[in-house]
């Protein structure tokens, strides 16, 4: 089943979509602009890191473990302050005005934090009103991303005994269900089932095509080689890499390499270094 | 692998994961901290001696044989002791079963499950023993000090007392599983925990305050028509007493009496036990439905955030167990109120700090229910609400609450007196605020299914939210009796909570 925002949710944002859903890029209307974003634990996790995503686009960040992906968009969602830098979502400063840039922004993580005792529409009812969604609106948007997910049978149903794919699907639905122009996920497709894979993909693309902008983390970099207009590659708190697929291989000098190649090249020359 | 060896090898496992577990409650999860533990430890022991001899030491020097009264008193201590330990036990044997844990690579052994599962029955009656062990320590260290080395029976006593409890625990917990389902056997088992812990001491205060308008338990127990309705002194009845003062023969068949039970338990629910444990993990699976279907309600942020605490708290198995309980504890002070209502009376004073104690510790754990234990913090985080908006909501959840549940009991104080219940009702919100400020200042991230952790994350939190609540309680008693003592009360405790604030950690 495919899910099509409904008309009165659909974001108008710059970048025309193509039929094939290759969003046309504005250079100057971007979503997220990232600069000299730092940050140290143990030892030092982002960095300077430089970012530019455009409205519309499908964004896909890809990286070895502990390469500072997470941290990245943790940072870029409000969840960690950040040692220096600056983020901006469409336009706003994010570090200085973080309720206005949270209005436009959801975040998912790959660990799906759920309350287990409410139900399915109980929590889409309780993350609408978070984000002051009037309920003649949200309701029917709720009930529709719970069928398209497949929840439907479950909506009644407290999350106490759900799996985790159908925890992470009611995870993403809570980040739908107030119609973000900007969704964050990492590894959302982490513990679903190929069905579900599927049906999250094919959501996240009817969003891309109606205006949205998403920025995901993979580990699986098919998905990332399938559905993303963009990839970066990350590596040790840095950007070592962007650009499309055709792109990154021109970079890299091998007109059929895979993005797996690709990327096994890219960090182990980044290691290297 | 002999099925000796296996059993005692997983023995082992099982004592080891139970010392880990206990370890990590003493030092918070970090390992550094594990002298300080041991220091406090000892000192806490060592603490607890002052109560126990202010509360037994008079007792120390009591001989065979006893009067009707004296007996009385100390079995219905011991029952009071046993009762909290069936309370304890049977809260240790629900959690045993939700907890999902190793029960996959345990039921995907080729070991004879029966046997495994009877070790794990007795090392819940091992942990429920060392427990009451470690409790009873002081009181009985008090009594050997100052009695002789015939008061060591007791410990002995302990043990029949900690093994029958445990014992009987896994008995009505297997059995509720099977006349109610797992689906309620939870929450009910922890309803019937609360009730059982409280329970004793509720009928005695009941039942002296109907016939002698006290609170005191004691008289009851030893008045003339209890001693006329006691069984004769030479009957089965008093062998626990007799036992803990000594007498070796009553403490030999106690511990024959507990070993027997716990072995016919064992025997008889091992084999249940995998199949229980099953149905427990499999009831979490299932899911429950909410029966009502409604349309989603507006308002602002706020209200939705207040809307979804107020829904998890009365959805909340431990919270709904414990709010009872703090509910049966306020029934005698409500009996003698009533008793009371149409004559002035001392006694009516001693519902105060009843209610103000109850509503300090209520709060402080709603307050971490609410503040720290939030499953979801990254949505809450992401959400477009200044972080202080938040915290706001939920703070006013823990008020309304406590504001729910105690204002008809100071409505009704303040028909029978306008002054206490404007005192009582200072008392509670100044009481309830201090707790929920501590946890705020306290607060760490948390799941809450974690509460039953919350004290081990500080335990400066932990003291400073009790003594708070006594502090609170106590001054609202002496503004009373003697307003000057209640008002240096007030301002000790105040300097307490003043204290801790000086000592939280630092925030942005």
């Amino acid at each position: 089943m495919r899910f099509t925002a409904p008309k009165h949710l659909q974001v108008k944002v710059a970048g025309d979509a193509k039929p094939d859903g290759m969003a046309v890029m504005k250079p100057d209307n971007s979503a997220l602009e990232v600069r000299g974003l730092t940050k140290r634990f143990d030892r030092l996790a982002v960095d300077s890191l430089d970012l530019t995503i455009h409205a519309g686009e499908f964004y896909a960040l890809v990286g070895p473990n502990g390469a500072g992906k997470t941290t990245t968009l943790r940072m870029v969602a409000g969840l960690l302050r950040p040692d220096a830098g600056a983020v901006s979502i469409f336009g706003v400063d994010a570090l200085q005005n973080p309720v206005a840039a949270k209005q436009v922004m959801a975040w998912v993580s790959d660990e799906p934090m759920i309350y287990d005792k409410l139900t399915p529409l109980e929590y889409l009812e309780f993350v609408a009103g978070l984000w002051g969604i009037a309920p003649s609106i949200s309701e029917p948007v709720a009930e529709e991303l719970l069928s398209s997910l497949g929840l439907e049978p479950h909506r009644h149903e407290r999350c106490e005994g759900f799996s985790k794919g159908m925890r992470q699907k009611v995870a993403l639905a809570g980040a739908l269900v107030h119609d973000p122009r900007l969704i964050i996920l990492d590894e959302p497709l982490t513990g679903l089932d190929a069905v579900s894979a599927r049906h999250v993909k094919g959501l996240l693309g009817e969003r891309v095509r109606a205006g949205c902008t998403v920025i995901m983390t993979t580990h699986i970099l098919e998905v990332a080689e399938r559905m993303a207009d963009r990839i970066g590659v990350i590596a040790s708190g840095r950007l070592v890499a962007e650009g499309t697929l055709t792109e990154l291989r021109q970079q890299n000098g091998h007109a059929d390499t895979s993005l797996e190649d690709l990327f096994i090249a890219l960090v182990t020359l980044q290691e290297a270094a | 692998m002999s099925s000796a060896t296996a059993l005692s090898w997983f023995a082992r496992h099982e004592l080891r994961l139970a010392w880990r577990e206990w370890f990590a409650m003493m030092t918070g999860g970090r390992r550094t901290r594990a002298r300080a533990a041991v220091i406090g430890l000892l000192f806490f022991a060592a603490l607890l001696h002052v109560p126990a001899w202010a509360v037994i030491g008079r007792f120390a020097d009591l001989q065979l044989p006893l009067d009707k009264s004296s007996l009385i008193v100390i079995t219905a201590t011991i029952f009071l002791a046993w009762t909290l330990m069936l309370s304890q036990a049977i809260e240790s044997v629900t959690r045993v079963f939700y907890a999902r844990a190793d029960l996959d690579l345990i039921m995907s052994s080729p070991a004879r499950l029966a046997n495994l599962f009877s070790v794990r029955i007795a090392a819940i009656a091992v942990t429920v023993t060392a427990m009451a062990l470690l409790f009873s320590t002081p009181f009985i260290d008090v009594l050997v000090i100052g009695g002789g080395p015939r008061w060591l029976a007791a410990f002995g006593v302990v043990v029949a007392m900690g093994l029958s409890a445990a014992a009987i625990a896994i008995a009505v917990t297997i059995l509720l599983f099977r006349l109610i389902g797992p689906a309620r056997t939870r929450l009910v088992a922890q309803i019937l925990a609360a009730i059982i812990g409280a329970g004793f001491v509720i009928a005695l205060q009941v039942a002296a305050i109907m016939s002698y308008g006290t609170l005191s338990r004691f008289t009851i127990l030893t008045s003339g028509s209890m001693a006329a309705h006691a069984p004769e002194i030479d009957s089965i009845w008093w062998w626990p007493a007799r036992a803990t003062m000594g007498d070796n023969e009553a403490l030999l068949l106690l511990l024959a009496l507990a070993l027997v039970l716990l072995g016919s338990v064992m025997a008889i629910f091992s084999g249940r036990f995998a199949d229980t444990a099953i149905d427990a993990a499999a009831y979490g699976r299932s899911g429950r439905s909410s029966a009502k279907q409604r349309a989603f309600r507006g308002g602002s942020r706020q209200q939705a955030l207040r809307r979804k605490e107020f829904s998890l708290l009365w959805r909340d198995p431990w919270l709904i167990s414990q709010t009872l309980m703090q509910l049966l504890y306020l029934v005698p002070p409500a009996l003698l109120l009533w008793r009371n209502f149409a004559e002035s009376s001392a006694a009516l004073t001693l519902i105060t700090p009843v209610i103000v104690m109850a509503a300090g510790q209520l709060a402080g754990g709603l307050a971490w229910l609410t503040i720290s234990g939030e499953d979801a913090p990254d949505l809450v985080a992401t959400a477009p609400l200044m972080p202080s908006s938040v915290i706001r909501a939920k703070i006013e959840v823990v008020l309304i609450a406590i504001a729910a549940i105690f204002c008809p009991l100071v409505g009704a104080l303040a028909f029978a007196s306008p002054f206490q219940a404007a005192v009582s009702a200072g008392a509670i919100i100044v009481s309830a605020v201090s707790a929920t400020a501590i946890q705020l200042w306290f607060r760490v991230q948390a799941r809450r299914s974690q509460f039953r952790r919350r004290q081990t994350s500080s335990r400066l939190a932990t003291f400073a939210e009790a003594f708070s609540s006594i502090g609170w309680a106590a001054s609202a008693a002496l503004l009373l009796a003697l307003p000057l003592a209640g008002l240096i009360s007030g301002l000790i405790t105040a300097g307490l909570v003043a204290i801790t604030w000086k000592f939280s950690p630092k925030r942005d």
